[in-house]
């Protein structure tokens, strides 16, 4: 028991301490621009890592359209800072925009999983793919606006004329802009926890352990009595869920999103992928950490200029070989049972 | 094993930090000219897509820049002090930009050429704004780009080009019924289509078939262009980017269709495609700023000097670009600016030089701006014959 929760709140206490380190180090000038502005998505696309981690990790199903969740949480969290961004004060606004993508994501979540999930196989990886497509899509290629005749709708710029109080929101390719800058690092990292908190208590609930019981052998789970469909959906839907509070954050921090094909295609699906494999599949902090160390490296590495993405692929594999190659893994082991005889015992957690 | 993870988390974030500490403190890899006092550099900072869908763009751009300012510092620099460049990339991603910028911004940017394309330009003009730096983006064509008082640009604004293609058309004349192709998930382009279908109903124009592809879909033209013949179209309009602009001009052909083509800026660059028959280019006609082949002194010497050193012959971008630079160093001059000068007093003084001066530019003889950040030049059209540009 004590094992456990050292095991849990070790992790949070090191977010905290990160935000703690980072948040005086830039108050005191020492850190470079670059680096405090890469803060933010550090801490959404880590977020991101969690809620894709849930599903591949946790549920076991394959998804690769976790872009296209990310995707609808940012617009109708834009969406809602534009048309209230005059009414409502920053912290309220912030908040309830939230509430907005994450609910907005959860239902597409939802709406997907009522077919997929009652499916045996690969099915959802194809849905969902093309779920990310037709979302990135649909969204580069409609006008929306509001004026005081009402909401407008439209899929041909020639088709769409507000009047003169009218408010564009989604402008066809030139996408959403103008949405107020309310990310901050310590939202993040307070949205980040918060995500953290959920998954592994849900990982610690009856629920939970349906829900890998199910991952872990289905024919077994359905034969004790757990309703798989509906534990499914469970941590689908709270994956999709998870990924649209990512996709806000994303927006208030960019605030214009024009020519969203690069990067809520199927590439970025396929980089939270990349960031929750070599994080550890079902390890949730692990692809805390990967989310925020693939993000920073090609960051980090500008200063070798055009040769930094190949260097990137090779850092990529190499971490592949390190976290997976038998060989190497067999000699992390021995390394870190060493390292125990070292220290006092302690039990090995389950990484 | 917890207990190593953190420590390792812990360990990595600090050698991240002591990595973007060097960062920050050291320049990179740039061109600093020779000479120069000490503490005399105006340093400048040049952002574009310089890997990925968009590098040619953003080479291009940062390639321009670097020559303008190794020329000008060649030539004596600007009231005795030198420019200092560097090129950072965007990877065509609005997140990317703001990276590259804050990088910039870390190494001294003073004055910020860039970014490249309208949608970094928009996200990156919001920090820019905030931290009152001068933006002069040679090429970022949305209205939107210039909404900010210290945001000016070097091209045409994408209505700009619509309206005056669809003047052009109606005053001279040329073909009777058009057809629009044009990418529906591009800024760019269906900017441009906007205005253009605005304009040709204001000139009483026919638009016979106006049809969208997507970034996804740019190969297979064979609907778009069937559905211009059957409309009768003699005239196609393409605001969009010379790759595309190459298949349909050759799917075109072996459709046996012939009607007179016509493009905005992102034209050019057409007769430099690998593997394209540049003989299906005759006769189509661009309204780009820029030709590699007109004959003035500056251009020609432009070009050679661009080829020798980059290898390949510069397009609009490029120009745009070379000519940003030779404006701020205009704006430098008059207003006597100095690299001791704080961001915000260099911003403040070339956003009151830049409406008074006028430059002779590759991509205009009189080059002046609003001071709402649009520039005042003609629009120059083309017609392509024997593989040249010829001035229409």
């Amino acid at each position: 028991m004590l094992n456990t929760i050292r095991r849990k709140y070790g992790f949070y206490i090191v977010i905290v301490l990160f935000w703690l380190l980072m948040t005086l180090l830039k108050s005191a000038g020492a850190l470079s621009s670059h680096f405090a502005s890469l803060l933010v998505p550090m801490t959404y696309y880590a977020i991101a890592a969690v809620a894709l981690n849930l599903c591949v990790g946790i549920l076991g199903e394959l998804s690769i359209g976790h872009a296209g969740f990310m995707c609808i949480g940012a617009f109708s969290g834009a969406i809602f800072s534009l048309l209230t961004k005059e009414a409502l004060p920053g912290a309220l606004r912030f908040f309830l925009a939230f509430l907005v993508g994450i609910a907005l994501a959860a239902l597409f979540g939802f709406l997907i999983g009522i077919p997929v999930l009652r499916l045996k196989g690969d099915y959802l990886a194809i849905v969902t793919l093309a779920f990310g497509e037709i979302i990135k899509n649909i969204l580069q290629a409609v006008y929306f606006g509001v004026d005081s005749k009402g909401v407008h709708l439209a899929l041909d710029m020639t088709d769409f004329t507000l009047e003169p109080d009218g408010l564009t929101l989604i402008k066809g390719p030139q996408g959403v802009s103008g949405t107020p800058r309310d990310s901050s690092f310590t939202v993040g990292i307070i949205v980040l926890l918060l995500a953290l908190v959920l998954v592994h208590h849900l990982m610690d609930s009856r629920d939970g352990r349906a829900i890998m019981a199910i991952r872990d052998n289905r024919i077994a789970a359905e034969a004790t009595g757990i309703h798989v469909t509906r534990y499914k959906m469970l941590a689908f839907t709270l994956s999709a869920a998870i990924a649209g509070a990512a996709g806000v954050l994303f927006s208030h921090n960019v605030t214009t999103m024009t020519n969203i094909t690069n990067y809520f295609n199927y590439n970025a699906s396929i980089m939270l992928l990349v960031y929750v494999v070599l994080g550890g599949i079902g390890n949730i902090n692990g692809s805390v950490v990967a989310a925020m160390i693939l993000y920073l490296l090609p960051e980090m590495m500008r200063g070798l200029q055009r040769y930094r993405m190949l260097i990137y692929a090779i850092v990529l594999i190499l971490m592949m070989l390190f976290n997976w190659s038998p060989a190497l893994v067999e000699k992390r082991r021995k390394a870190v049972a060493w390292l125990k005889n070292k220290l006092p015992g302690r039990g090995k957690g389950v990484a | 094993m917890k207990k190593k993870l953190a420590v390792s988390v812990v360990a990595l974030m600090t050698s991240v930090l002591m990595l973007a500490g060097c960062g920050g403190g050291a320049s990179g890899g740039s061109s600093q000219g020779s000479g120069g006092t000490a503490g005399g550099v105006f340093k400048i900072g040049a952002i574009g897509p310089m890997t990925g869908d968009g590098a040619a763009y953003g080479m291009a751009v940062v390639n321009g820049s670097k020559l303008a300012v190794d020329e000008i510092n060649a030539a004596g620099g600007v009231n005795g002090f030198t420019f200092e460049h560097k090129g950072e990339d965007d990877e065509l991603n609005n997140e990317k930009s703001m990276n590259a910028y804050n990088t910039l911004k870390d190494w001294g940017m003073q004055v910020l050429v860039g970014p490249t394309t309208s949608g970094c330009c928009i996200a990156v003009s919001d920090l820019a704004h905030e931290d009152s730096m001068f933006l002069l983006t040679p090429s970022g064509t949305a209205l939107d780009c210039v909404k900010y008082d210290n945001v000016f640009r070097v091209c045409f604004s994408d209505p700009a080009q619509g309206t005056a293609s669809a003047k052009y058309l109606a005053e001279k004349g040329i073909g009777s019924k058009y057809a629009v192709i044009y990418d529906s998930s591009d800024p760019y382009s269906s900017g441009i289509y906007e205005s253009f279908n605005a304009e040709a109903s204001a000139q009483g124009l026919t638009i016979v078939s106006a049809e969208a592809f997507t970034s996804d879909s740019n190969k297979d033209f064979s609907v778009q262009l069937q559905k211009a013949k059957d409309g009768g179209a003699d005239l196609v309009f393409l605001p969009i980017y010379y790759n595309q602009a190459a298949l349909i001009l050759k799917q075109a052909a072996d459709m046996n269709y012939q009607p007179v083509f016509f493009g905005c800026d992102g034209m050019d660059g057409i007769l430099t495609v690998e593997n394209f028959d540049t003989s299906l280019a005759e006769g189509l006609i661009l309204m780009t700023p820029f030709s590699a082949d007109a004959t003035d002194e500056r251009t020609v010497n432009f070009v050679k000097k661009y080829q020798e050193q980059f290898g390949e012959v510069p397009n609009q971008f490029a120009a745009d670009a070379y000519d940003g630079v030779y404006a701020i160093k205009e704006a430098i001059e008059k207003k006597n600016l100095t690299p001791d000068m704080s961001t915000e007093d260099i911003c403040k003084g070339l956003m009151e030089a830049f409406p008074e001066i006028t430059i002779n530019g590759l991509t205009s003889s009189a080059l002046s701006w609003d001071a709402s950040g649009e520039p005042n030049k003609e629009p120059r059209i083309f017609a392509i014959e024997g593989g040249k540009y010829v001035v229409q």
